[in-house]
């Protein structure tokens, strides 16, 4: 939402917004507290973290989730054909799987962000990549208990073709446990961005994202608490939202789990 | 004889987000020393929660024990601390579960956790306790050097052998046996419940016996009482209820089991189902389902009247108001 | 046992070679050319020549990756560009430090985490519970180098209580420069061991042996602990084993907020001199380490769960898969 009207304003103020209050330097007022004018203070070059934190979201957020649903499509598929042909490639796939899960997911991303330079692309292609495994393990899981079923055996009978029962019949009746862990892979995947930008390898400066003001406002830490902590509350609130999102549909789709 | 257990106006609910459950409403019985009582119904009709309640282990929240008095052994157990019930629990008054498969710990050995009750109740060391457990295996007939094996290892009938052997390991005064057969195959049913008998006979243990089986009745008890929705309808000796059966629902129980002796055409089920226990009828619960009930039976609640002797009944056709 | 163990063994080898071989080819794709890197811009031609020579950087990928391997099972991962040091004697050195953060993380994560959820599965939907459980989703919702620097401002900066950079020296000074990455590091684990406890315990805390224990007479402490928490251990040491390797990961963000000379501080500036070979040994050898880790919780399956270890050859890696 917040990320939609970042953009639209951009589009409207022809980033005028985004260029004088967002990434440009005031530095009579560097590092000032929260006050009336600035409700969350100013950092290091004088710019509002406010702004830069409403902006930010459109980093974390977006490419979190597209990151999230890239890796959805290319786990879920991989899964869904491992778990609907069984045998031999349900073999080969799920092994490669738990090659790439044998490496931590920060590891692997932070590897492939090494081999590929940072910059917005390869972190999106760094958190797809790491979150595949998880997505094709859930799928498959979900495609293994479904396919023996009666109605399955139904369409099968009318003459419906693989592809078809995977892509009709499938695919929609594992939704659910797919939405839950791609609520919770996004948040995830925020926190991965944060952090590998946090280390300089993600998002660079100037551009507002959050992990990055965090890594910025390390060097200020014994002179202005607040551009430390705030981003960070910002982070930790996005993250507790989507988790409680995450945890509160797996309630919903998922009764059994309900204690 | 002497009286080992009295419960007195028993009341238990359960108050739950859909209702309240009145799941035992005025309960009044008596078990004379080394006699079995055998206690009938349907499921849902409150027979284990009485039994939790002897035992005072109604889960609570949401259970709770609202009135009443449970005599053992002339001291009211209701008003024992936590820590005197733990010394009441498996040491005089012990209790077996209906499941076998579930009733035992999975990562326990069966050896430990017989051993478990006998370190707790008894002066032993933990060697010793092992030894009498061991004892107490091959009491109900398993290999002592099985011990040392986890429940996972062993059939169903072979796991209820180990429960009622955690059960008998102290030598209670009661044992309360809620359904011990029903989960067992029907051929392991009847060696189980032989076996629960000679050991019965052999340590003088008083037994109430939960079951919705009335040959396991006949064939174990010594008295009985026939419960509907959370109160006893019809209390007597196994002579009383079986030969001159009083209330219409032990009548209806009698009528739903084939016999070998007559020749009937078609079993007489009881028509409709036990009524709900967050909203039980009005007057005599079982008025719904009885096709004697007249207005007074749909108003008033009736008491507990003799018969015989012992021989109770809470109906009001048996006492002819009907 | 001896069979399963070594069984469990064998099949980790082909998932290493697997994971030598991705992290290979990734760094492989390195931009740049390693060798203008160690000799700077201005080398001559004959000299980049000859260390392409040396480096064998001209032959195919392949060839590279089988003589790469070769070396490594001589405990040999090249040099670094940077400085030209060993890279596996870089690691070993740096390893215990990070290895000494992540047990102690673990440990932290242990310490709060089961009692936590112990007590909030024991007294569910009560005010403790619920505030415990919003703690925990707190816990998991914080990211770990922001805690770190809220920990710095607080207990260093303003309390003066504990060191904010560093390893200090001698037990007590390792231990005192030890409790603040430990606790952020350990934090978000404690809060997913938490919530795992809680959900397990509730699984048996109705259980029938559970009412079993309590006729016998048990005492209701005793009943927690050896009939509740032992049958609810399996899922928690699934989710410790898994957050093993988020440490591991995690100790890259800590490492570099509390200036610990571990491994993943020395990854993360390995990164910013193009130093494959020492990015390219720090993710083999950290993965390794995670890859080891969960073997030893799959063997630790077996000694908590007689079920498994009576049927061990299917039960235990489906055991693992359900609990993630």
């Amino acid at each position: 939402m917040i990320s939609i009207t970042t953009t639209i304003i951009d589009v409207v103020t022809d980033n005028r917004v985004y260029d004088t209050y967002v990434i440009s330097q005031n530095l009579v007022m560097r590092l000032k507290g929260p006050s009336a004018e600035h409700i969350f203070g100013l950092d290091e070059f004088g710019r509002d973290i406010f702004l830069r934190m409403l902006w930010g979201t459109r980093y974390s957020l977006f490419l979190g989730a597209i990151g999230i649903l890239a890796s959805t499509i290319v786990g879920g598929t991989l899964g869904a054909i491992a778990g609907f042909y069984g045998n031999a490639i349900d073999n080969i796939v799920m092994r490669f799987m738990d090659i790439l899960l044998a490496i931590p997911s920060i590891l692997l991303a932070i590897a492939i962000v090494a081999a590929l330079g940072p910059g917005l692309v390869n972190i999106l292609i760094a958190i797809a990549i790491s979150y595949i495994p998880t997505f094709a393990r859930v799928v498959r899981a979900k495609v293994m208990s479904i396919k023996d079923q009666e109605f399955i055996e139904a369409a099968r009978a009318v003459g419906a073709s693989d592809a078809r029962i995977i892509f009709k019949y499938i695919i929609p009746n594992s939704l659910a446990p797919i939405i839950v862990q791609a609520t919770l892979g996004v948040a995830g995947a925020i926190l991965s961005i944060a952090g590998l930008s946090f280390l300089g390898l993600g998002i660079q400066p100037p551009m507002p994202e959050w992990g990055a003001m965090l890594s910025n406002a390390r060097t200020y830490i014994r002179d202005a608490w607040h551009i430390t902590v705030i981003p960070g509350l910002g982070i930790m609130l996005t993250i507790l939202s989507l988790n409680l999102v995450g945890d509160g549909l797996r309630d919903a789709l998922d009764p059994r789990l309900k204690n | 004889m002497a009286e080992l257990l009295e419960v007195r106006d028993l009341f238990i609910r359960y108050e739950t987000v859909d209702g309240v459950v009145e799941a035992v409403n005025g309960i009044s019985l008596k078990l004379d020393k080394s006699s079995t009582l055998g206690l009938v119904g349907e499921t849902g009709a409150g027979k284990t929660t009485l039994a939790k309640g002897i035992m005072r282990l109604v889960p609570n929240p949401p259970g709770k024990i609202t009135k009443g008095e449970i005599i053992f052994n002339g001291k009211d157990i209701l008003k024992l601390s936590e820590a005197d019930m733990r010394k009441v629990r498996g040491k005089e008054i012990s209790m077996i579960f209906q499941d076998p498969m579930t009733s035992l710990n999975p990562v326990m050995t069966v050896g430990e956790q017989i051993a478990e009750v006998i370190s707790i109740h008894e002066k032993v060391s933990s060697k010793g306790a092992m030894e009498k457990a061991k004892e107490m295996l091959e009491m109900v007939g398993i290999p002592a050097e099985r011990a040392e094996e986890y429940p996972h290892q062993f059939s169903g009938g072979m796991k209820q052998r180990v429960i009622i052997a955690i059960a008998l390991a102290c030598n209670p005064s009661l044992l309360i046996a809620d359904e011990p057969t029903t989960a067992l195959d029907v051929t392991i049913q009847a060696q189980v419940l032989d076996m629960m008998k000679k050991l019965k006979d052999k340590l003088n243990t008083s037994m109430i016996l939960i079951t919705h089986d009335l040959g396991v009745v006949t064939q174990t008890c010594d008295y009985v009482a026939i419960m509907y929705a959370g109160e006893i309808v019809e209390y007597g000796s196994l002579r009383d209820v079986f030969k001159n059966p009083q209330h219409p629902y032990t009548n209806g129980l009698f009528g739903s089991i084939p016999s070998l002796a007559e020749d009937v055409d078609r079993l007489k089920p009881i028509k409709g189902l036990m009524p709900d226990p967050t909203n039980l009828p009005k007057g005599c619960k079982f008025n719904p389902r009885c096709e004697y009930a007249e207005e007074i039976c749909r108003c008033q609640s009736p008491e507990t009247t003799e018969v015989k002797g012992i021989h109770v009944v809470k109906c009001f056709k048996a006492q002819g108001l009907v | 046992m001896h069979k399963y163990v070594l069984k469990r063994f064998a099949m980790l080898i082909p998932v290493l070679i697997g994971v030598t071989f991705i992290v290979f080819f990734i760094l492989a794709l390195t931009p740049g050319d390693p060798v203008t890197i160690i000799l700077g811009d201005n080398a001559t031609a004959e000299n980049i020549a000859k260390l392409t020579e040396e480096l064998g950087l001209d032959d195919p990928l392949l060839v590279r990756y089988g003589r790469y391997m070769l070396n490594l099972l001589k405990g040999d991962l090249g040099k670094s560009y940077s400085n030209q040091l060993s890279v596996a004697d870089q690691i070993l050195e740096r390893f215990p430090n990070t290895f000494i953060l992540a047990v102690a993380a673990i440990l932290v994560a242990l310490i709060i985490g089961i009692p936590v959820g112990i007590i909030s599965a024991k007294k569910q939907y009560t005010w403790l519970d619920n505030t415990f459980m919003v703690l925990a989703l707190v816990g998991v919702s914080m990211p770990v180098f922001w805690l770190g620097l809220v920990l710095v401002i607080v207990f260093s900066l303003n309390l003066r209580w504990l060191p904010s950079q560093g390893m200090g020296q001698g037990f007590m000074g390792i231990l005192k420069s030890l409790v603040l990455p430990a606790v952020s590091l350990g934090a978000g684990s404690a809060a997913m061991v938490a919530r795992m406890t809680r959900s397990s315990m509730l699984e048996v805390i109705r259980q029938d042996y559970i009412d079993t224990a309590r006729a016998k007479g048990v005492k209701e402490s005793t009943i927690t602990i050896r009939h509740m928490l032992k049958n609810a251990l399996i899922p928690i040491i699934t989710v410790v084993g898994l957050q093993f390797g988020q440490l591991l990961g995690g100790a890259v963000l800590t490492e570099t907020v509390f200036s610990w000379p571990g491994l993943g501080r020395f990854m993360v500036e390995a990164i910013k001199k193009k130093d494959t070979p020492s990015v390219l040994g720090s993710v083999i050898f950290l993965s390794v380490a995670f890859s080891i880790v969960n073997l030893l919780i799959d063997i630790l399956y077996a000694y908590v769960d007689p079920r498994i270890k009576s049927q061990y050859k299917v039960q235990s890696a489906l055991g693992r898969r359900r609990g993630e």
